[in-house]
């Protein structure tokens, strides 16, 4: 039913290290891979090798470029992006047939694909393009945040994990409790300054971005110079002898 | 209704049926994986945290290897082709036909002229079987394709510090504070690369990019050199004379484990710039503590950097007198190299505080290869990775040279925190076998293809000085080809130059399309007709997984499987999958059936090999000895003991490293997660070459059958060797036209000068370099047949810096033409703001040919996407002289991709498609379905 | 966003139905009778075909049933309830009219009540919609209402109360489109809030996710450009007001005057609700729009 819960007992999320994330996509791949085989109707591909294909994917990976306010050389920003299982999640609410759902467990927004009608407005309500309504399916479609990797116990426990976190190279997806503030994501969160996204949105996502480290700070805060010994090779033998001696 | 507290999810369900653990071929990364299948089919592909190479982790490529194993590309059977060459009319044949017709082109001609074969192999990952192969074939025609990949890299390396980056060394990503990548996008060690990167950031250190192009890994990284194209030699080498200014170089590790004491003859003569030597041929040094000379390797000899004998001095002193030269000074390179002065020193700067003033020290003892006990590993937490920036450059076995000795005179080599090596590695150029071409009639070559030429002595040229190789490899064009010219087969058969050949035998290699350098030529090449109507090279054997564009071009297709149908064997013969803390190697295995009638090449070569009966094959009663390549891998002996697979060796399985053959060796190793690894004990993991600890252990599982302790080498005395003979010294001389390349670039101390492109085209016309990089989750072309990857990357467009952008009034959806000496393609363009000013880019081998991967002809890749390869040429525009040198490294013969020149102008109108058109070639396995939803 | 027939036709369609109940619930034509069945068809083709067109929209009708479950919550459960209700409240006062003569008031104002509450419902499904600022605002539930009075005027033959309606909805509209032209503006966010990398510097967009398309980029990342809406707007304000006033004021009244003025105002509604769609801005551009 598509009121929200006053509180769910666990906020179960993502956080995604936007100074460390390559762009390599096997966050993408791997969830493909994943929610194909499991949860619901296998994400589709239309026209696959044609020439004008169209997929389902929860989870795709952006590029920006910043021009950075203190006019130092442009920055390029790889951008993960599935849903944010937002506490004020507008595409539960909108949704008519009660498919959409935040779990009150642990906060995972679902789609309950026997309730689903495909009618897209759960889509336009979500401000991130979290949603994609399968063209094959006719189902909306969803990142259920591994739902059935997390507490399967079919799969050893280090692996309960979400699919993508498992397979980032780079170890720039974390997953773990937001809502408690002494779990490990929490901690990487104060510490690193994680944010939302759109936050004028109201939507208050459980997710949260780590931004990128300072960049390009060494022409700012040079080292020490370094001293000169010699100018030329007669001054350096000197040198050398003496610094031979030294060791 | 339900409330959302009733729903009832199932969130514990089934995986799969069972899980198979084998090697990824997404790429030649080979990370572990688990594949999960479901009612005997693959269902799921997950990385093995297992794996010494990716601890669990996939890339975007690993993760949907599910897609090219259900490709609709994949070849289906073997084709005999009955239109014209190009057209891709086949008819499916039997494998007995198949291998009858090779058979009656292969044997003949080993018979006659074995070297009428050329057998070459792209991205090949059984290397020391194909050339194992070959050899016995008699061939001298094989090699893999290396020489036009990254030999500058490896020869630069393996000359120099006996072990070069590429997959053969990493950082110490637990230790090291500042890791600095030079023009690497990608890279073969895909996956260790992130892992080290995500690693270092975690525990505070910092990463530095120098690249033109700010994306991917420069993108992370914290600065952005964003510098010219090659030029990075001249910045190297700008940062070394900081360096040499400052004093700011490791004296000790110098003295004990370079040859930066040996004396250098300055005497004029033959023996100029040649090591003096002692009566058994040692170097000398100068003993700091008695100050006479002594050879360098000798118990309780230091050298004495700042010696000399009977005036003549040491390489250290050569070098200060070399790089302290104001040529090199930060002012005399900045704008060539598109950075400031200041930049330069800052840079120079922060490589000598981290080295020097971040030192570690870990309390582990060790004995060096004098003897001399340690207690402490002294530590400098700089580490370097480079890959084809540097080294697709005609200037790129210098600039890896200089590179290693940037890293070596910061003592940052084999020491914690700093670089280290992979087993095998490292191992002295002089440990590696020379190159050969002794043909004889139906008889095994005289010994192996490749190697490291240590003097004019090794090349492989006549009395003539004509080149006994198709490609001329170790000629005195590129004596140093350690690892042949593939991108100079097709042409010089076409030309009949040095001979003509009738067969040529390709696996693996996209040879008619991105794997060329000019690809229209190439294709010209494989299809032109002689006189009598006959094609000029008479028959084209190819073995592909899949319909790639190459296969067009084949007279006979033998077809592949995929990865997760076959044996692979990933040997310590050859690349092997090694850490720097433990030797390594892996299989893969066949988890499922091929549903098609293709098979495994390695097996269809042990059959041709037992058709014709090649001696390496076939035992004294003239029986096969191998009935198919897994037999191979488990009983062939390369030296008594040691065989492909280093693990699980001896009758019983319980010996690594050498140990007789194991019938059950590969079951052992499916047992194990389809690998293998052998630790190296604690004192032996760094200071390898010198440490007594890891050569002992190193003998002991079978690397080699001796301690291989050497002197790193700052000076490459084989080089000046060739100098020498250029100089007019020596029996064997090269050509006079080539005398003065030689002498220039031959130089046995790093020294930069301008890629050949830019002094043989107008610079002010051809005005900005064009470069391609690698797409994270693309491999080369076979990224398309990918249903989900070609979504991700289905076209292409070339990025232009924001200068070029603004000046010549750009918008987005313009397209361009972009003209070089060679040719010209117009194609759509975007912005990219983090680009160095003169350069432009695109992502590598996202065009395709129209009909080639089973996708439909109007397809992106085909319609929008486009080969930067139509610019390229594999040779450089004429000279004054009407000569036309390689476009190839001077030294290796490396492909210099990257030394392109073009000018950019506005496309008005914008064509239909990208330009060129090639016409479409016939699907031999028709189309991929409209919908794909498989769960299975 | 993808301004897709299907809704464009529901919502244009229903409304003037909904809008014709509700004159006909005020007793407005007072019909019995035969004429009555004929316009009562003709509202309930209107509604009823707008709703049925709206079901062309669902990826999966099997479910359609759950649709009226969620009228707690959601907009468009709530439409989808009332507009039933409407229908059955009318249902009644239609039978009364047509079969029995009879005047059943009380269905009749509770029908007019509900049909505009079902347009005001239709109206709140994209008005709710923070991602879209320009639905996000008050004057569009007023503009869906008064397009459905009007319309409904229209049809329900009352030219003086329909030229007055309809001059008001030309007014709200063009207010409609000047205040919705800065609604994206006002929301405060941009390509640096959307990343939350907007304190770095200015925040441009490199390559996106993948070069092939996807289901938001189709339905939620249209363009139109500024001088074909520009175009469009005055196209529409022609043929919504401008025309069917002058006709009404200029013109002998005569049937086929009438359904002349109903053809034009009704192709104007359309042109308007395409550019109610097709102009609105959805925040997710942001992550893939260049510039
Ligand atoms: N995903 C993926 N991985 C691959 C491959 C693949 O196709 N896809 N291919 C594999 C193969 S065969 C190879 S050889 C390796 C190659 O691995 P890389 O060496 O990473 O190859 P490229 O992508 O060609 O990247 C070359 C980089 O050098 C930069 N560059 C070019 N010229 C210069 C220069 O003059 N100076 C500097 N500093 N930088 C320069 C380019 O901007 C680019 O970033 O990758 C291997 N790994
Ligand atoms: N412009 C430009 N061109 C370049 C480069 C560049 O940087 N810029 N890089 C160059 C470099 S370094 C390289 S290594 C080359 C690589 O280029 P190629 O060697 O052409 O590599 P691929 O495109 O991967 O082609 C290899 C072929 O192997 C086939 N194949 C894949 N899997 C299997 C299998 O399991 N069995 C068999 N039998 N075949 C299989 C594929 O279908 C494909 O046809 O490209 C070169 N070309
Ligand atoms: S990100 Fe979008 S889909 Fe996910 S909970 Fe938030 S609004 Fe809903
Ligand atoms: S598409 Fe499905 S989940 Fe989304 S709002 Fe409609 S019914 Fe609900
Ligand atoms: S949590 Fe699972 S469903 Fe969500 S993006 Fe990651 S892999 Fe996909
Ligand atoms: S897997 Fe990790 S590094 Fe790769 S794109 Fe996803 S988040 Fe980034
Ligand atoms: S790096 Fe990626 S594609 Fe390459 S072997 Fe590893 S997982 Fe496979
Ligand atoms: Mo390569």
């Amino acid at each position: 039913m598509t009121k929200l819960p006053q509180e769910t007992r666990k906020k179960l999320g993502l956080v995604i290290d936007l100074d460390t994330c390559v762009g390599c996509h096997g966050c993408v791949t791997a969830c493909k891979g994943w929610n194909t085989q499991n949860y619901g109707a296998p994400l589709s591909d239309i026209d696959p090798y044609g020439a004008d294909p169209e997929g389902t994917f929860l989870n795709r990976v952006f590029n920006y470029e910043i021009a950075p306010k203190d006019g130092g050389p442009s920055q390029t920003v790889h951008f993960p992006k599935s849903c944010l299982h937002c506490e004020d999640a507008p595409c539960v609410t909108v949704c008519p047939t009660g498919a959409s759902y935040k779990r009150v467990e642990d906060g995972i927004v679902l789609v309950n694909e026997d309730r689903c009608i495909g009618c897209g407005l759960c889509a336009w309500a979500c401000p991130y393009g979290a949603r994609e309504l399968d063209r094959d399916a006719g189902i909306m479609k969803k990142c259920t945040l591994c739902v059935d990797r997390i507490y399967n116990d079919n799969i050893p426990e280090v692996d309960r994990v979400p699919a993508c976190v498992r397979t980032c190279p780079a170890g720039a997806r974390h997953f773990g409790d937001l809502g408690d503030p002494d779990s490990d994501v929490s901690k990487l969160v104060a510490e690193r300054g994680g944010f939302d996204l759109m936050p004028e949105q109201g939507t208050r996502p459980v997710n949260k971005y780590l931004p990128p480290r300072p960049k390009d700070t060494l022409d700012k805060t040079p080292p020490k110079a370094l001293e000169t010994v010699a100018e030329e090779p007669t001054g350096f033998l000197g040198w050398l002898d003496k610094a031979l001696e030294r060791l | 209704m339900t409330r959302p507290e009733n729903i009832q999810i199932e969130t514990s369900p089934p995986i799969s049926d069972e899980i198979r653990k084998t090697t990824c071929y997404m790429c030649a990364c080979r990370c572990g994986i688990n594949v999960h299948l479901k009612n005997g089919q693959v269902a799921y592909i997950e990385g093995n945290r297992d794996h010494p190479v990716n601890k669990g982790v996939l890339c975007g490529k690993g993760s949907s290897g599910i897609m090219q194993h259900y490709a609709p590309s994949r070849l289906r059977a073997p084709l005999k082709r009955v239109g014209p060459r190009g057209s891709g009319e086949f008819e499916e044949i039997s494998w007995d036909e198949a291998l009858d017709i090779a058979v009656s082109w292969l044997e003949p001609i080993r018979e006659s002229d074995p070297k009428k074969l050329a057998f070459f192999t792209g991205r090949d990952q059984s290397q020391s079987f194909t050339a194992f192969w070959g050899q016995s074939y008699g061939t001298p025609n094989h090699a893999a394709h290396g020489g036009f990949c990254s030999v500058n890299m490896a020869a630069g390396g393996i000359y120099t510090m006996g072990g070069a980056f590429w997959e053969f060394g990493q950082p110490d990503w637990d230790r090291t504070k500042l890791f600095v990548l030079f023009g690497v996008a990608e890279d073969h060690d895909s996956n260790p690369i992130k892992i080290g990167i995500g690693k270092m950031k975690g525990h505070g250190g910092k990463v530095m990019g120098i690249n033109p192009i700010r994306s991917g890994y420069n993108a992370v990284a914290d600065d952005w050199v964003g510098i010219t194209p090659g030029t990075d030699g001249l910045l190297i080498l700008s940062i070394v004379h900081e360096l040499f200014r400052s004093g700011k170089v490791d004296l000790d590790y110098l003295r004990r484990y370079t040859n930066a004491g040996f004396i250098v003859n300055e005497a004029e003569g033959p023996q100029k710039g040649l090591f003096i030597r002692d009566k058994d041929g040692k170097p000398l040094v100068i003993d700091q503590n008695t100050g006479k000379a002594d050879a360098f390797d000798k118990p309780g000899v230091i050298a004495n950097l700042a010696a000399s004998h009977d005036g003549n001095r040491t390489v250290f002193q050569l070098m200060a007198a070399k790089y302290l030269s104001a040529e090199y000074a930060p002012e005399a390179v900045a704008e060539r190299c598109g950075l400031t002065a200041q930049r330069i020193r800052n840079i120079a700067a922060e490589f000598a505080r981290v080295a020097f003033e971040e030192e570690i020290s870990l309390d582990v003892e060790w004995t060096d290869w004098k003897g001399e006990k340690h207690d402490k590993m002294i530590g400098r937490p700089i580490s370097f990775h480079a890959m084809r920036g540097i080294s697709a450059h005609s200037n790129g076995f210098q600039t890896a040279r200089a590179l290693h000795v940037l890293q070596i005179l910061l003592g940052s080599v084999e020491v914690p925190g700093g670089f280290r090596f992979k087993p095998p590695y490292p191992k002295p150029v002089e440990a590696h076998p020379r190159p050969h071409a002794g043909v004889t009639p139906g008889k095994p070559l005289d010994g192996p293809h490749l190697g490291y030429p240590l003097g004019p002595e090794h090349l492989l040229i006549d009395d003539e000085g004509k080149a006994k190789r198709i490609d001329k490899a170790f000629t005195w064009e590129n004596p140093f080809s350690a690892h042949g010219m593939m991108h100079m087969v097709i042409s010089n058969a076409h030309a009949g130059d040095p001979y003509k050949i009738d067969t040529l035998f390709l696996y693996m290699a996209n040879m008619a399309w991105n794997s060329s350098m000019n690809t229209g030529d190439v294709i010209r090449m494989l299809t032109d007709k002689d006189e009598n109507g006959d094609y000029v090279i008479p028959h084209i054997i190819y073995s592909d997984a899949y319909s790639s564009e190459t296969v067009a071009y084949a007279d006979l297709i033998l077809p592949d499987t995929t990865y997760l149908e076959r044996y692979d064997c990933i040997s310590l013969l050859d690349r092997p999958i090694c850490e720097a803390e433990a030797a390594a190697d892996s299989i893969r295995w066949p988890l499922v059936e091929p549903d098609r009638d293709v098979r495994p090449f390695q097996n269809v070569l042990v059959e041709l090999a037992n058709r014709m009966k090649l001696p390496g094959f076939t035992d004294e009663d003239g029986n096969a000895k191998w009935a198919d390549y897994a037999d191979y891998i488990q009983n062939h002996e390369r030296r008594p003991g040691v065989g492909p697979l280093s693990g699980f060796r001896g009758k019983d399985g319980s010996k690594s490293g050498r140990g007789e053959a194991n019938p059950n060796q590969i079951q052992a190793y499916i047992d194990n997660g389809g690998f293998w690894i052998g630790h190296i004990p604690e004192e032996a993991q760094f200071y390898k070459p010198w440490n007594k600890a890891y050569q002992d252990w190193a003998v002991e599982i079978g690397l080699y059958d001796s301690p291989q302790f050497y002197a790193f080498n700052l000076y490459v005395e084989p080089l000046r060797k060739m100098q020498l003979a250029a100089e007019g010294h020596g029996e064997t001389q090269p050509p006079d036209n080539l005398r003065e390349r030689i002498k220039r670039t031959m130089d046995p101390l790093p020294i930069w000068y301008e890629p050949f492109e830019d002094s043989n085209v107008d610079v002010s016309e051809f005005n900005v370099h064009a470069l391609t990089q690698r797409p994270m989750q693309m491999y080369h072309s076979w990224g398309s047949q990918n249903a989900w990857l070609r979504q991700i990357t289905g076209k292409n467009a070339m990025y232009l810096p924001k200068k070029i952008w603004e000046k010549q009034g750009f918008e987005e959806g313009d397209y361009a033409r972009i003209s070089s000496v060679h040719g010209s393609i117009v194609v759509p363009v975007a912005l990219h703001e983090g680009l160095n000013d003169q350069t432009i880019w695109t992502w590598n081998a996202i065009g395709k040919r129209k009909g080639a991967w089973a996708l439909d002809e109007k397809a992106t890749e085909a319609t929008e996407g486009f080969l930067l390869n139509h610019l390229i040429h594999e040779l450089q525009p004429p000279k004054g002289d009407g000569m036309r040198w390689s476009n190839s490294d001077p030294v290796t013969g490396q492909a210099a991709w990257f030394d392109l020149r073009v000018k950019v102008e506005k496309a008005v109108p914008k064509p239909s498609e990208a330009q060129p058109v090639f016409p479409p070639i016939k699907s031999p396995v028709g189309k991929g379905p409209k919908v794909v939803a498989r769960k299975i | 966003m993808h301004p897709a027939p299907s809704v464009i036709i529901f919502t244009s369609i229903s409304g003037l139905g909904f809008g014709l109940l509700m004159w006909l619930g005020l007793g407005i034509p007072d019909f019995y009778g035969v004429a009555s069945f004929g316009v009562f068809f003709m509202a309930y083709a209107l509604s009823v075909g707008g709703l049925l067109s709206s079901v062309f929209h669902l990826g999966n009708k099997k479910n359609a049933i759950y649709a009226f479950s969620q009228w707690q919550t959601s907009w468009l459960s709530r439409e989808g309830v009332l507009a039933v209700i409407t229908l059955l409240v009318f249902a009644v006062y239609a039978i009364g009219r047509i079969f029995f003569a009879l005047n059943l008031p009380v269905f009749g104002y509770v029908g007019a009540a509900l049909a505009l509450l079902t347009v005001f419902s239709t109206s709140m499904i994209y008005t709710q919609l923070k991602t879209v600022p320009r639905w996000n605002m008050a004057i569009n539930p007023v503009l869906f209402l008064t397009y459905a009075i009007a319309g409904g005027a229209l049809l329900s033959m009352q030219p003086t109360v329909a030229g007055v309606l309809i001059l008001l909805v030309t007014v709200l509209q063009w207010a409609g489109w000047i205040m919705g032209d800065k609604r994206l503006l006002d929301t405060g966010s941009d390509k640096g809030t959307a990343t939350g990398l907007g304190a770095v510097g200015k925040v441009r967009m490199f390559e996106t996710a993948h070069t092939a398309r996807n289901y938001i980029l189709d339905e939620m990342v249209y363009h139109v450009g500024r001088k074909h809406s520009q175009k469009l707007r005055i196209i529409a304000t022609l043929l919504i007001g401008v025309i069917p006033v002058a006709m009404l004021l200029l013109l002998p009244a005569s049937m086929p005057m009438a359904i002349a003025v109903l053809v034009i105002h009704l192709a104007g509604v359309f042109t308007s609700r395409w550019l109610f769609f097709a102009e609105a801005e959805h925040v997710v551009s942001l992550y893939y729009s260049r510039g």
